[in-house]
């Protein structure tokens, strides 16, 4: 047998950051980081610099909503120079399975050891939409071909390594509340069964709904073989609330919530032309005070649920506020592990 | 059937350039049934062509033949002649059609009036769908008889991706979602056991990936006894 870190009796999957935490059953935290629309790396750099420590892994984005963005491994690999641990996001749309198992060696040469397996917004929403998709795998097949290249030493093709396979902690969305809601917990099912050791879900913010999804989820027995990380994100306004709650596809935004959020800024409850701009500016600080506390709630009542193992907190373009989320949870600071890594 | 729909006529003036006896050839088959290339068409877009033409100050002689199926030369045989005598054949076949006339005509230039769009069906008066894209190693025996391939926006086999709402796929609210229609499906006709099987990668060989493809059926052939 060529050699590979299974073979010097290391336990752990791929011995990640976020892998060793939840295996030693703290409740994990991770991030997101949007590589920006530029070969700009500082961006990424000064966007480290602002998760770092807040975080045990952050979610680097694959073209997200089909927009080109600096790839997720090469944004990954800054992150590891900046001594971030990257979760390396995975799409379907952009590569087929040559390209998808070629970039991954490529990653874990780099050091990248999470992937979250996703098929990917379709390129009609983003900035090429008369781009040809791929979509050659789904994400399940993805997360199955990842598992298998670390688990069993094969290709997708069958073919066997030769040398080092790559070991991912391999990563999967679950969306709740999408359509038909009764499914959901039987793909998510699906998903642990073709190898997802993480889930990471869309944003929670009806936690009532989120606990009927759970209880199902305990029912089959799913939290057990997979570690679930609730997805939840900070408010910015009540226009933001309502925007999620009537446009994107399986988000529940309870009115309670949004009426919160309108409260926040009833102070500058007059006309928008009778606005200073210092008035918009406190009224914005204001709503973004609200959704960080309103944030910082949902994660605490979601710790309670039983089969949750961590949050991922999503503050796309607003990173600033993960600290003062996590930290108003009671999760600083993260806890360090310094065991060696095999 | 094979769906299609018309060019504009400015296009189709661009595609037949100077060409002085253009002769528009309309198929009596899918496209006559969804109302792009049949008999009736063919005369209205030659109709067409010799006014917008005498209008421009080049009155153009073009006229019109339909025939059962372009896409087999026995039928293109009976137009042979016509054909010869045009400087410009204007299929009004389907991208098949077009490449029919071409293949057995070496000589002649030939342009498509239509953007053959897809295979379907008429779903009410007026409206058709996509149904199939053709990929050579049906999966409707597993879905229910919904095909994930073509009806599905991003061809998934295990299920519907977080977009699906409302029974609309993410990528436009006039699109049903496949996987929702092939959830209730199976879920009517008690076989949602069906969706819990992890469906493995595509072998898209048999489909366009695999490059040009062909069916040869030593049965049929002729001479296939002496061999
Ligand atoms: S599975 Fe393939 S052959 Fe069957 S309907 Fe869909 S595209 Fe056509
Ligand atoms: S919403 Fe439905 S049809 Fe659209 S891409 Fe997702 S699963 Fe396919």
């Amino acid at each position: 047998m060529a050699e590979s870190q299974a073979s010097t009796g290391n336990s752990y999957l791929a011995g990640s950051n976020l892998e060793r935490l939840l295996r030693r059953g703290h409740f994990a935290v991770t991030g997101e980081l949007g590589p920006p629309q530029s070969a700009d790396g500082t961006v990424i750099r000064q966007k480290a610099a602002l998760l770092k420590g807040c975080c045990d892994a952050v979610n680097i984005t694959d073209n997200q909503t089909a927009i080109v963005r600096m790839s997720s491994i090469g944004a990954g690999t800054i992150v590891v120079q900046e001594g971030l641990e990257p979760i390396i996001q995975m799409t379907c749309r952009d590569r087929n399975r040559l390209a998808i198992q070629a970039d991954l060696l490529g990653a874990y040469a780099l050091g990248m050891r999470n992937v979250l397996c996703l098929s990917g917004d379709h390129q009609s929403f983003g900035n090429h939409p008369t781009a040809k998709n791929v979509f050659d795998i789904d994400s399940i097949q993805l997360v199955h071909m990842v598992a298998g290249m670390r688990d069993k030493r094969i290709f997708e093709c069958g073919e066997e390594f030769k040398g080092q396979e790559p070991r991912f902690f391999v990563g999967a969305a679950a969306a709740p509340f999408a359509d038909p809601v009764a499914y959901r917990p039987y793909r998510l099912a699906k998903k642990i069964k073709a190898g997802a050791n993480f889930i990471q879900t869309q944003l929670i913010y009806d936690i009532d709904a989120f606990g009927v999804f759970m209880e199902k989820v305990r029912t089959l027995g799913l939290h057990e073989q997979t570690y679930i990380l609730a997805g939840v994100g900070p408010l910015k306004s009540p226009g933001m609330a309502r925007y999620m709650k009537n446009n994107v596809p399986g988000l529940l935004v309870p009115d309670a919530l949004i009426d919160r959020m309108v409260q926040a800024g009833a102070a500058w409850d007059k006309p928008q032309d009778e606005l200073t701009k210092e008035d918009k500016r406190a009224r914005s600080a204001a709503w973004k005070d609200e959704g960080i506390k309103i944030c910082i709630e949902l994660v605490q009542q979601i710790r309670q649920i039983e089969g949750v193992a961590g949050v991922h907190i999503m503050a796309i373009e607003w990173e600033e506020a993960v600290r003062p989320i996590a930290d108003g949870a009671g999760l600083l600071p993260r806890p360090v592990i310094d065991e060696p890594v095999a | 059937m094979i769906v299609a729909e018309q060019k504009s006529l400015d296009e189709i003036k661009s595609l037949i350039g100077d060409a002085e006896r253009v002769l528009v050839v309309g198929c009596g088959t899918c496209v006559t049934v969804c109302f792009a290339g049949g008999a009736r068409e063919a005369a209205i877009v030659a109709a067409s062509l010799r006014m917008a033409t005498k209008l421009d100050g080049n009155g153009k002689d073009v006229t019109d033949v339909t025939v059962q199926r372009q896409c087999e030369w026995e039928y293109l045989d009976e137009i042979a002649e016509q054909i010869e005598g045009a400087d410009l054949v204007l299929s009004l076949g389907c991208g098949i059609g077009v490449q029919a006339i071409a293949e057995h005509f070496p000589r002649k230039w030939v342009v498509p009036g239509l953007n053959t769009s897809f295979m379907g069906l008429p779903t009410e008066q007026g409206v058709w769908a996509e149904r199939c894209a053709a990929c050579g190693d049906c999966v409707l025996g597993l879905t229910g008889g919904i095909c994930p391939i073509a009806r599905c926006s991003k061809s998934l086999l295990n299920g519907p991706c977080g977009g699906s709402e409302g029974g609309h796929c993410e990528i436009n609210p006039d699109i049903p979602c496949a996987w929702q229609l092939i959830y209730d499906r199976l879920s009517a006709l008690g076989k949602l056991d069906l969706l819990m099987a992890i469906q493995p990668p595509k072998n898209w060989k048999t489909s366009r990936d695999g490059g040009p493809r062909k069916i040869v059926r030593d049965d049929l052939r002729l001479g296939a006894e002496e061999e």
